[in-house]
């Protein structure tokens, strides 16, 4: 048996004893986890400073703080998320316990990504642990500090056996496929997202992919350049670019190019001084091979910002290119890298339709004063999710769902979401072997009388609250109406 | 915008002279459905279904084509499946009418933006959830229940604003062709179409471009199925037929049990994806169940099933032929049996002695043929149950709450019912999916439009307030971090981290 194969079944066996049911044990495991983040800050932090040289306040900023947010909401509606949830009931099942119960799945298998290797890695994990799953947690090698970090410290916090950590590369992960899991959890590109949607069809397991696709970001002429700008700006190089919710590309008039140009380079400048390449605060691209993908991006485009790299460093300054049209290079794929296109259009009509001729991407950002203008977008485009005025902050909202849809994914999660999405939300009607009567109606002979009755019972929805409520303002109009008439006989 | 041809007298006549001449349907092929997705995209697209009062006026034409036209369904549903009138108008047309008023009374309710939860610093921004539409949907029903498993997604496809395909099962020919011909007349001719194919251009077709693909059938086809829609990362919801259980107690009410097992095995000759497939009775209850279900199809059905006009028949010969097969091959026939090829006929027939390894327990049913397997406590019927794969339902008949608390806790399925059957499957307010091999995903009422919707996130907020904003922007300070950390503390009671961001 292969390692992945015997954590596998060492996790099912241990899913199979029933541990994970008392919601007491989850509440342990998500303090545990919590425990590791708040313990190990600095080992997290250094692993994320070799992986994508990001500094201390950062990877505490846009990876711990968020996964802290959703444990905390976990531990505080938990009780509430795993009860069971009662439905409206009709004449016929009046007298039943009718209602939807959420259940563990079983074996998850996550599936992280590098570019917030701990983010996206153990998000998922809470929703995992709160909804009574095992897990399998493979993070991406190729951020390999993380990876290593993981492996050898989350051991020390949670359940080593429901919550096994495997590192390696593509053959440990095929091998990870092979097993049955009850539903995969993948982040990362969607070309890799059907293969792993391929290698467990046979087994018919669910999956969530949450991939990428090109964001676009359009700013309408009348809108506050200024604070558009810095927000894009924040927005774009944060990561280096390297972030699933980035805005892509920017499109806006050709009026309005050179001021947007403009603005840019001073956020820039104000965010990552006029040297980022020795700024601490601004990041890395992940490995030389992402690298030279992005640098092969820049090809057939004017550029009007940045443009400088260094292949040693995996350096690639912010970079803005102008007048990029739809069929530049730079269109072609999504770009996850320090690179924003700006392609000039005559308005939101013709924005709207270069957005609808492309794939649904998983965010799409609107910057305009004009509420009317983003309503037209909401209703006439369709994305993952949309912002307007600001970029990547619906990530931080764990009341909103955060998935794609076509080719950005399929499925969601953060706070219940997730809980949702890794339960299986079951169907229970509890009857009693009483009233057989009203169940008459159903049985063979069948008459047309007995066929007049099932009509009736079947088609009529009750709601139970409003019988209630009629009953209870029947009983106050004769308790009125008692006392009236009290009060006029003894006048 | 212009709504779907009513059925006037031109239309009416014409659909009754085909109806009457029985006039041949072509079939679809791979190559006419690429044509006929362009259309309906372009329905889809140049927004007719967006609209509140478009999809309410489509709903409420399938209730009119379903009280016009239920003589034709009840015709038809009896020619392919010799389905009693009864079982026709409850459990097929009946459904799907509850389905559709249920949606025409709730869109209002379910087309609202949900809003979302806010605190203190995102109270000046609009957060909310949208519903919007996928685009088009193929649906794929199944031919035991083919009105049923073809219109109640539809209603739900309908009610969340989709365009969709709709392919009956070709086991199910009348009906198919019924509802192929009565579609143009009752709903939009560009956004709902039927298609009529088998199940080889069926993965064809479902490798082009859809925006969810709906299957209800069995675990094989419900696979290749899933298989073709990897292409283009369609989403798929399989519905998927499968070994449902049914504990009997030896605490319960054996008539009543009896009757209630009875009626749901063998409605529809048994073929009916939530019927109980098999049971597993306590051993000191078996003989007074045995002796029950005996009465009870007697009552039912008469001595002689056969000249019943409230018994069904298999759809075909195929079907037939596997049942017999694994009717000869195991276990002792306590009651019926008797099989007529010519009439497609198979008696309500029950087993005893079967084992679990026998052929009779390795594959779903789907015939009128009940396995009574006899289990010497609760905790082998759970461990039973757990041995094989999550089912579509599980049944469990006792007037002992703890014994009906603790099957359901230990087991998982699709769905559960105790002390009854198959009636959670017709609820429009509970989901009805699989879980495991019984498949994934949910439908009915509520769960429809929202499987068949994508719920996007919105956040709108203003480019005023940038001055708390600043904190997030680099250079990253220690003094801008532990802010920021000291605001998410305070607001971790609300539903987000740092709002402040």
């Amino acid at each position: 048996m292969s390692r992945e194969e015997t954590v596998v079944v060492r996790a099912r066996r241990a899913f199979q004893s029933g541990k994970t049911k008392p919601l007491a044990f989850r509440v342990l495991q998500l303090k545990g986890l919590h425990r590791f983040i708040s313990e190990r800050r600095k080992e997290i932090a250094e692993a994320v400073q070799k992986d994508l040289h990001k500094t201390e306040h950062g990877t505490e900023l846009f990876e711990t703080l968020g996964l802290e947010g959703e444990i905390n909401l976990a531990l505080e509606r938990l009780a509430e998320w795993a009860a069971p949830r009662p439905v409206e009931k009709n004449l016929l099942t009046i007298s039943d316990e009718v209602y939807i119960q959420p259940e563990p799945l079983g074996v998850v298998l996550i599936i992280g990504a590098w570019n917030y290797p701990w983010a996206v890695t153990l998000q998922p994990l809470v929703a995992a642990i709160s909804s009574g799953n095992a897990a399998v947690i493979k993070p991406s090698e190729v951020s390999s500090h993380s990876a290593k970090v993981m492996e050898k410290l989350l051991p020390l916090y949670l359940d080593t056996e429901l919550y096994p950590v495997v590192t390696g590369g593509v053959p440990e992960t095929q091998e990870l496929l092979k097993q049955r899991f009850d539903h995969v959890f993948y982040t990362g590109n969607s070309t890799v997202g059907k293969v792993v949607m391929a290698a467990v069809a046979r087994h018919l397991t669910p999956v969530t992919l949450e991939l990428g696709g090109k964001s676009p970001c359009y700013i309408d002429k009348n809108c506050d350049l200024r604070v558009a700008c810095r927000r894009i700006t924040w927005g774009k190089f944060v990561n280096c670019g390297q972030t699933c919710i980035a805005p892509d590309y920017i499109l806006c008039e050709p009026s309005i190019q050179g001021r947007v140009v403009e603005e840019l380079k001073k956020c820039i400048t104000e965010f990552y001084t006029d040297d980022p390449k020795s700024f601490e605060d601004y990041g890395r691209i992940i490995n030389q091979h992402h690298y030279r993908r992005v640098m092969a991006l820049l090809e057939g485009s004017t550029v009007a910002l940045g443009g400088d790299s260094d292949e040693t460093q995996c350096y690639i300054a912010p970079t803005v290119l102008s007048d990029v049209t739809g069929g530049s290079k730079v269109m072609q794929e999504e770009i996850f890298g320090p690179v924003l296109p700006i392609i000039t259009v005559s308005g939101v009509d013709e924005a709207i339709q270069f957005i609808n001729e492309r794939e649904k991407p998983l965010a799409l950002y609107v910057f305009s004063p004009d509420n009317k203008l983003i309503r037209r977008v909401i209703a006439e485009t369709s994305s993952g999710a949309l912002l307007a005025n600001d970029c990547l902050v619906h990530f931080t909202i764990s009341a909103l769902p955060f998935g794609g849809l076509g080719n950005s994914g399929m499925g969601r999660y953060h706070g219940k979401h997730g809980f949702d999405q890794l339960s299986h939300l079951r169907a229970c009607l509890i009857r009693k072997l009483k009233m057989e009567g009203v169940n008459t109606m159903r049985y063979p002979p069948h008459t047309a009388k007995k066929l007049s009755w099932a009509r009736f019972l079947l088609l009529k929805q009750v709601n139970v609250g409003k019988l209630r409520q009629m009953a209870q303002v029947t009983l106050f109009a004769a308790l009125a109406a008692f006392i009236l008439q009290r009060f006029f006989r003894s006048t | 915008m212009s709504g779907p041809p009513s059925p006037s007298p031109k239309n009416w006549f014409r659909a009754l002279r085909r109806t009457r001449l029985g006039e041949p349907c072509m079939k679809t092929y791979p190559l006419e459905c690429v044509e006929l997705l362009k259309r309906t995209r372009g329905a889809f697209q140049a927004g007719r279904t967006v609209n509140e009062r478009f999809r309410q006026t489509q709903l409420e034409a399938i209730v009119r084509m379903l009280v016009e036209h239920e003589c034709d369904f009840v015709d038809a549903l009896g020619r392919d499946l010799h389905k009693p009138r009864f079982e026709t108008v409850i459990s097929e047309l009946m459904l799907v009418k509850n389905e559709a008023v249920h949606a025409i009374n709730s869109l209002k309710k379910w087309m609202e933006p949900q809003r979302v939860e806010r605190n203190l610093t995102t109270t000046l921004d609009d957060c909310f959830v949208m519903n919007e539409p996928l685009g088009v949907v193929l649906i794929i029903g199944a031919w035991c229940s083919p009105v049923h498993f073809c219109l109640v997604p539809l209603v739900g496809a309908i009610a969340a604003g989709n365009c969709a395909i709709v392919s009956p099962s070709e086991h199910s020919s009348h009906t198919a062709e019924l509802l192929h011909r009565l579609f143009p007349s009752y709903l939009d001719n560009e956004c709902f179409h039927v298609v009529l194919t088998g199940l080889n251009e069926l993965t064809e077709i479902v490798e082009l471009k859809f925006d969810h693909v709906f299957f209800i059938g069995n675990k094989e086809d419900g696979t290749r199925i899933a298989q073709a829609a990897i292409r283009m990362l369609t989403p798929v919801t399989l519905v998927l037929g499968s070994k449902n259980p049914c504990y009997v107690d030896e605490h319960c009410d054996i008539p009543i049990t009896a009757r209630r097992i009875a009626w749901a095995r063998f409605h529809n000759a048994g073929q009916n994806m939530v019927a109980p497939d098999y049971i597993l009775c306590h051993a000191d209850a078996k003989e007074r169940l045995l002796q029950a279900l005996r009465c009870c199809i007697m009552q039912f059905y008469g001595s002689d099933p056969r000249e019943s006009r409230s018994f069904g028949r298999m759809v075909n010969l195929e079907c037939l032929n596997r049942t017999r097969d694994l009717l000869g091959k195991c276990g002792k026939v306590a009651v019926g049996g008797k099989v007529i090829e010519a009439e497609k006929y198979i008696a309500p027939t029950i087993l005893t002695e079967v084992t679990d390894s026998d052929p009779i327990m390795q594959q779903e049913i789907f015939g009128p043929v009940l396995p009574i397997l006899t289990v010497n406590s609760l905790d082998e019927a759970i461990t039973f149950i757990n041995q094989r794969e999550k089912p579509l339902c599980v049944y469990a008949y006792s007037s002992n709450c703890k014994v009906i608390s603790r099957l359901m806790t230990e087991t998982s399925s699709g769905s559960f019912c105790s002390n009854d059957c198959v009636l959670q499957s017709l609820l429009a307010v509970l989901p009805f999916g699989g879980v495991g091999a019984s498949g994934m995903g949910s439908y009915h009422g509520r769960q429809s439009f929202d499987n068949l919707s994508h719920r996007k996130s919105c956040l709108l907020r203003s480019t005023r307030i940038e001055s708390i904003t600043y904190l997030r922007y680099p250079p990253y300070e220690d003094r801008n971090l532990s802010l920021m950390t000291w605001a998410s503390n305070l607001s971790q009671r609300s539903q987000g981290w740092c709002q402040i961001l």
